[in-house]
């Protein structure tokens, strides 16, 4: 018979004596592959730790055998990008700045670069969202009233030289007196050149006071603000007539503004900066909403 | 493991092969069936072709992840129509409750592609080394010329079927006339060649040695069954009550059981199904024909083993008949889970069919919120998503509806039309202003909605979204 030649004990497993309900837990030999598994791990984690960086000491670690970097890799791939992209940096520099938003593939690469170029580099006084610090002399870039100018080419300039700033010659530059503090003005005049500023641009006033006012500003104010407010780019004098105000439109900050002056500095980039930075950073702020 | 009590237990255990006997009945024919079938379509599906016009692909089911799209025959599924994959899973969870709840482990027995490519490598290995006496002989004798020879070739033929396993599935991600063309001539990416071998490796190592070690040891999915399983579920039992006591016939008082072996001699997992119902059975059948066999040769009747429930063994050991599959299978709980899967099936179709050809997505930024112009008047900006899913280059009208006055502009242009590329995303700043001192430019939040309208169709689409005006004039 069969039966005979294959006979086979049934198995007796002992139980580890738990018992859940009635249920009992077998004592069952894990399987030795199991067992070879756990120790083929020891045998990889020794390895590892001889092959990478790993045992920590007084200053650093051991390098591990292979020579892996973390930090190398790293610098890898910026010189892999940087090769990567070095042709349609070119195109960027040789580009016309009006004619980048015309080619999409540069177009893109221009705002994206530009996106993280203004991030690490400018959000600290613009803001993240480009939208400045209103009332402490941080521009927005995001609206519609600009400085100095907000066509590619002004933009493209006033980052690469600055604005009042010691280092580059070519930087914009002007400077208004500060009417207050020199003694220029006593506190009455200034109080009604204040109430006629707060007339031209559309807020309550004193009537009386802002007609006085109205003579002192042709007088002292007109020749960079212009005779309506309107402001002169050139010298980069701020428009008075609209509801944008760099440091406040209030009377107080307005009267402050006139007695001391303001004298808002901004770095040149040219120093920091390579050439298509500038231009992707410049093409960047222009596509915000505030472009000209 | 002979005297328990004298010896201590052994902390490690050696895996005892299994040698699975060949056996011929209806179970093994329904396996075959499914084999040749599951491994059809397994192998087939990448080299089926669907027209899609010039610019997609032809492959019928592809998986391009280069360009994030799913093809599956006329549908097309871009990433953030996930959920439809979502609900596949869903689907194919609610499909396993119900086998489960209904027949027990039939997916492990039958469609599992563990126990498929074990099948198929079993299959290869007695078709080298003979049925499971011979092999057994051959395991135990010394390594000699014949073993050798003998273990080549069958693990030559697994290499190969690995192989052939790894190669399909790469196909599924690419073209795969090119991709079979770029490996045959070692063009092919890096990927492509190790994704093939980690996965010939795998099928190789797991059908052909790993085999029940996988099911027992490694796969959760018996761990989760054990719970899903009732005792009306169908699974494969031994009637005890008939067999036992089991030995010779010709002793008076033994049961049916003549003690051949037969089943456990054709196990694939290597136990005994008259022990009870256990964790390492996936309940595949072979048992039941196996049993038959030898049922059908002493002239007893079929079915000492067989599928039944829990309760049918109370019934049949109180004498009565046992109730009929169809009772088990259609019982309240699995109509709940066929209702639940059909449920979600034709919610997904409906979806599938009711998707705009258009896909818009706006979100208003944040950074600021909103912005004044010169003039007084408030600006807010919005990044607009806009996907053009047809086969053409098409231009797309925006425009904005709103219980209060503001103005649509946009980025770059004066226009208010936008063209997006066949099969692309473009994203478009869009600016909403509302004129100095209106409502809009005042209130906190005003609903606006944001139309996009295909030219020349008659698709449009919004979406809704707020404008937020400068509250308190303050400075």
């Amino acid at each position: 018979m069969c039966a005979k030649q294959v006979k086979k004990v049934p198995k007796q497993v002992e139980t580890t004596g738990h018992q859940w309900d009635g249920i009992e837990e077998l004592n069952n030999p894990m399987p030795r592959w199991w067992v070879w598994t756990f120790y083929a791990t020891i045998v990889w984690g020794i390895g590892y730790t001889v092959a990478y960086p790993a045992w920590p000491l007084i200053s650093g670690a051991t390098p591990g055998v292979i020579g892996a970097s973390t930090r190398a890799d790293v610098a890898a791939e910026i010189e892999r990008f940087d090769v990567a992209n070095a042709a349609i940096k070119q195109q960027l520099v040789a580009a016309d700045l009006n004619a980048i938003k015309d080619k999409p593939e540069l177009a893109s690469f221009a705002t994206n670069a530009g996106a993280a170029v203004f991030k690490t580099n400018c959000t600290t006084c613009h803001g993240s969202g480009a939208q400045g610090f209103e009332g402490k002399g941080y521009p927005s870039l995001i609206d519609d009233d600009w400085l100095w100018g907000g066509t590619m080419e002004d933009i493209h300039l006033t980052i690469t030289h600055g604005i009042r700033n010691t280092t580059d010659p070519d930087a914009r530059y002007s400077q208004m007196p500060a009417f207050g503090v020199d003694e220029l003005l006593d506190a009455t005049q200034i109080g009604q050149v204040s109430d006629y500023v707060l007339k031209i641009s559309g807020q309550e006033h004193d009537a009386a006071a802002a007609t006085a006012g109205a003579t002192i500003y042709a007088e002292n104010c007109a020749a960079c603000h212009m005779e309506d407010g309107s402001g002169d780019r050139v010298q980069g004098a701020p428009m008075l007539s609209d509801a944008i105000w760099l440091y406040g439109g209030s009377r107080e900050k307005i009267i402050a503004s006139v007695s001391t002056a303001r004298f808002g500095v901004m770095p040149d980039w040219n120093e920091r900066l390579s050439e298509d930075e500038i231009r992707a950073v410049a093409f960047y702020v222009h596509s915000l909403g505030g472009g000209e | 493991m002979t005297l328990p009590d004298t010896d201590p237990p052994s902390l490690y255990a050696a895996r005892e092969p299994v040698f699975p006997r060949r056996v011929k009945g209806a179970f093994r024919t329904l396996k075959w069936w499914i084999m040749a079938v599951t491994l059809g379509i397994y192998y087939v599906t990448p080299w089926l072709r669907w027209d899609r016009g010039p610019n997609l692909p032809d492959q019928a089911v592809l998986v391009d992840i280069a360009n994030r799209r799913f093809f599956f025959f006329m549908v097309e599924i871009w990433p953030h129509e996930f959920y439809f994959v979502a609900g596949l899973l869903i689907m194919a969870g609610l499909g396993l409750f119900l086998f489960t709840s209904a027949a027990g482990r039939v997916w492990c027995g039958y469609a599992c592609p563990q126990t498929v490519w074990t099948d198929l490598f079993i299959l290869v290995e007695r078709w080298v080394e003979g049925d499971r006496n011979a092999r057994i002989r051959l395991h135990r004798q010394p390594w000699n010329w014949e073993k050798l020879v003998k273990n080549g070739i069958k693990w030559w033929i697994w290499l190969v079927i690995g192989l052939a396993t790894g190669g399909a599935w790469i196909f599924y991600f690419t073209d795969a006339p090119t991709l079979l063309r770029d490996l045959v001539t070692g063009h092919a990416h890096p990927v492509a060649y190790i994704t093939m071998l980690i996965l010939t490796f795998t099928t190789f190592f797991f059908g052909g040695f790993a085999r029940e070690q996988i099911c027992i040891y490694a796969c959760p999915w018996p761990r989760i069954q054990a719970a899903m399983l009732d005792e009306d579920s169908l699974t494969i039992g031994y009637r005890d009550w008939r067999g036992e006591p089991r030995g010779k016939q010709t002793v008076e008082g033994n049961g049916d059981c003549i003690d051949c072996m037969a089943c456990v001699n054709v196990c694939p997992m290597g136990i005994d199904i008259r022990d009870g119902q256990q964790m390492a059975c996936i309940t595949c059948g072979l048992c039941i024909d196996a049993c038959n066999d030898v049922m059908d040769k002493i002239g007893k009747p079929r079915d000492l083993i067989g599928y039944m429930a829990l309760t049918d063994e109370v019934r049949e050991r109180a004498g009565e008949p046992a109730k009929s599959v169809w009772a088990h299978v259609f019982r309240p709980r699995t109509v709940m889970y066929t209702v639940l899967w059909v449920g979600v099936g034709i919610g997904l179709i409906v979806a599938l069919f009711m998707r705009s050809p258009i896909d818009v997505n706006v979100t208003p930024v944040r950074n600021p919120t909103f912005v004044t112009l010169s003039d007084g008047s408030i600006r807010n900006a919005y990044e607009l998503r806009l996907r053009n899913k047809g086969g053409a280059d098409s231009q797309f009208t925006i425009s904005v509806t709103s219980d209060e006055l503001v103005t649509l502009s946009l980025e770059g242009t004066e226009r208010l039309t936008v063209t997006v590329p066949a099969n692309e995303t473009m994203t478009q700043r869009v600016y909403l202003t509302a004129a100095a001192g209106s409502d809009a430019a005042t209130e906190d939040r005003t609903e606006v909605r944001i139309w996009v309208e295909q030219q020349g169709t008659t698709n449009r689409v919004h979406h809704d979204t707020v404008f937020n005006g400068k509250e308190d004039d303050n400075e």
